[in-house]
């Protein structure tokens, strides 16, 4: 038996005890996307959007729970320290109601677990489910499988001061765990969603991440990914918004853990106007491999998107980021600017940046750029001579390299947990903590 | 403090100091002038461990210590302090972090208790004040965009947080209005004392006026020309660098003063 059709049993045995089981669009819609999965297999390196990272070797991977599972409560408590917001914690894929803390929502605004949603009104989530021939064939295993995640749905014009921040903490009796977050933003509503991927321990474990997010009219969503997986997991993930007139959406995803992590984000301008920033930092060592795809697709007219992806690269690791801007033929002056910038910290590390551009407009400012990089010597000596010693200095020039993506986010609470979360990995961290 | 013999140091195979010999003691003020390309930053660069520039050959002693063998920041913490013709931008780094990481790096390895936030932005502020630098500067990524005068203010505030033993100015005075030169030259002045010594290096004797050097040696084509008291600045000043030979020997004496 292949390994995927370890998946495809795997789904069988589940499938009646899924949140929303008894829907029939939903089993539909889960033994499309089983049977697409089942069809076309892992994406490897023939697949043009998987050039850079092959998933052939999950035929034959293995995976395992943890042995132990991390304290769920204490990862939490030192996440979240004294914040009030929203927050919904998920351990291998369910929604945990103890651990979590909704908190008090304005008038309309939905706030659940996906299951509860499923529940509760169907019909919207339906709406918003996404489809079983999505993305490739990882994000249709996730929707086949997917057990639970966030539903939100702002209401016209209702904004939420504080983040919602969606835990997702591994257990140890799920070898897996597969979410998907639907995020609807009626017109003018505003919010900022965070999503927090943790593990601990020496299992391969795998986790499949759907987060779609429907951005209608001038409203405004920021989206952080924090992924600080253990480092034998396997991550792949997707985020897809649509835009619609006047929309705000920024995403930001910041890749430090994890053995294998793929993230496809995509958004697409369905409307006049729309503004977007995708903002990414990824930090690897060892072996471990990142992969960014990203597109823009200025579908509609006057969109303006900023792209900027940072990544460091120890070890033997390796960092791969596709930047793919489609503008359309009558999107006309669209403005799209995108920036991927890699500083290698040793000598065996790699970095792939290929920018995809199809630009069918002619009315259009479109800049791109790439660098890959090794420490600027000069910032070196300068530090030295000031008594910091090299390993000092170089912790210091990683920072500064990395802080130029962090100080893109907004709001500064998640910037300061960002960046705890990056000194956590950078060797000495703790010197450079007087920076938070 | 400071005995350099016969130094020699190329980079990329082109020989840049061909023999160079200075001693500098305790409470010592020189001056190195000398025209472009004459190898000043050099000299400083490897005097501050720059390894870009090969030393070819003789030796640097510090304090007994043979200087070239120490580390680069080892320098720093002995109490070696170079301000650079051209401080680097780091885009990324506070200067109120790195102005504290160095001040603390060179006080722990001197023994001295490593300032707190407080303790040190109460000592940082008063030395900014004392070289004319607003307070936002703390706030802003270390040297990036400040202006020319600007940057050179911020190497007068590392140097005097760091308190060096011997401290290497090369031409902090360029692109300096008058104030802005005064405010470089007090800062120098404050830190004269009986057990430090300063290597000024300047194009122009206007700096000289300020700081008053007790010898000044004209540096050519990678050696000391010439060296002599206070008048050779002045002599310089009113002569160029024009009496010095291409090949950086001199033609006999300079040409006295009002002389053809
Ligand atoms: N990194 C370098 N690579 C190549 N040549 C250099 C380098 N640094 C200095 N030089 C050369 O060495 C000579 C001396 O330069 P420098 O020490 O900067 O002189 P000064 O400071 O007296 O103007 C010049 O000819 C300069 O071009
Ligand atoms: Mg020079």
């Amino acid at each position: 038996m292949s390994a995927v059709d370890t998946w495809v049993s795997a789904f069988h045995a589940r499938s009646a005890q899924q949140p929303g089981a008894t829907l029939p669009w939903l089993a539909d819609l889960r033994r499309q996307a089983i049977y697409r999965f089942a069809d076309e297999g892992w994406p490897t390196r023939r697949h043009p959007r998987w050039q850079h990272t092959s998933l052939a070797f999950m035929d034959q991977q293995d995976f395992a729970a943890n042995a132990v599972a991390p304290d769920a409560a204490a990862a939490l408590a030192r996440l979240r320290g004294d914040d009030a917001g929203h927050w919904l914690v998920f351990v291998g894929g369910r929604f945990n109601a103890e651990l979590s803390d909704i908190g008090a929502l304005p008038a309309g605004v939905q706030l659940t677990s996906l299951a509860d949603a499923l529940d509760q009104h169907p019909e919207a989530v339906q709406a918003a489910f996404g489809s079983a021939t999505d993305g490739d064939s990882p994000a249709a295993l996730n929707l086949a499988l997917a057990t639970d995640g966030a539903w939100l749905r702002l209401p016209l014009g209702v904004a939420l001061e504080a983040p919602v921040h969606l835990v997702f903490i591994t257990n140890a009796t799920d070898a897996s765990q597969h979410l998907r977050n639907l995020i609807v933003a009626e017109a003018n509503s505003e919010a900022t969603i965070v999503e927090h991927y943790l593990g601990e321990g020496e299992a391969t474990t795998l986790t499949t991440a759907a987060t779609r997010l429907q951005v209608d009219a001038d409203a405004r969503i920021t989206h952080l990914k924090l992924q600080q997986e253990a480092e034998p997991a396997i991550h792949l993930a997707s985020i897809n918004a649509t835009q619609a007139r006047g929309a705000h959406f920024a995403s930001h995803s910041l890749s430090f853990g994890a053995r294998l992590a793929r993230n496809d984000i995509h958004t697409r301008f369905d409307g006049e106007g729309c503004d977007t920033l995708l903002n990414g930092l990824y930090h690897l060592d060892g072996r471990r491999h990142v992969d960014h795809h990203t597109s823009i697709n200025h579908a509609q007219p006057r969109g303006n998107s900023r792209e900027f992806y940072r990544g460091l690269l120890d070890g033997n690791s390796r960092g791969v980021f596709t930047g793919r801007i489609i503008v359309a033929k009558d999107a006309q002056r669209s403005d799209a600017m995108q920036r991927c910038d890699n500083l290698l910290l040793s000598r065996a590390a790699e970095a792939d940046a290929r920018p995809e551009l199809e630009i069918y407009a002619d009315d259009v400012k479109c800049a791109h750029g790439a660098t890959v990089g090794q420490m600027d010597e000069d910032s070196l000596f300068y530090l030295q001579t000031r008594g910091l010693d090299d390993a000092h200095a170089r912790r210091l020039l990683t920072y500064a390299f990395a802080a130029e993506a962090l100080d893109r986010i907004a709001l500064l609470p998640l910037r300061k947990q960002a960046r705890a979360a990056l000194m956590a990995r950078l060797p000495g961290g703790e010197l450079l903590e007087e920076l938070l | 403090m400071l005995d350099i013999k016969n130094l020699k140091a190329s980079v990329e195979g082109k020989d840049i100091l061909k023999g160079l010999d200075l001693q500098v003691k305790a409470g010592e003020v020189h001056a190195i002038m000398g025209p472009n390309g004459s190898g000043k930053s050099t000299l400083s660069q490897v005097l501050a461990g720059r390894d870009t520039f090969q030393v070819d050959g003789g030796s640097v002693t510090w304090d007994g210590q043979d200087l070239l063998a120490m580390p680069i920041e080892e320098r720093a913490r002995a109490g070696l302090f170079l301000a650079f013709q051209y401080p680097v931008e780091i885009p990324g780094v506070s200067n109120a972090y790195f102005l504290k990481a160095a001040v603390n790096a060179v006080r722990k390895h001197r023994g001295l208790p490593e300032f707190d936030a407080m303790d040190f932005l109460t000592r940082v502020k008063a030395e900014m004040k004392a070289v004319g630098m607003k307070e936002e500067f703390l706030y802003r990524a270390v040297n990036e965009g400040f202006s020319g005068g600007e940057k050179k203010r911020n190497e007068v505030l590392q140097m005097a947080l760091l308190e060096p033993r011997l401290a290497i100015l090369d031409e902090t005075d360029s692109g300096l209005d008058i104030d802005a030169l005064k405010v470089v030259a007090d800062g120098v002045n404050r830190l004269r004392s009986p057990e430090r010594a300063l290597i000024v290096i300047t194009h122009y004797q206007r700096l000289l006026d300020y700081i008053v050097p007790d010898h000044v040696h004209v540096l050519s084509q990678g050696r000391i020309v010439r060296s002599g008291g206070r008048e050779l600045a002045l002599e310089l000043e009113e002569k160029g660098y024009g009496w010095i030979g291409d090949a950086g020997e001199i033609h006999a004496a300079p040409p006295a003063a009002g002389g053809a």
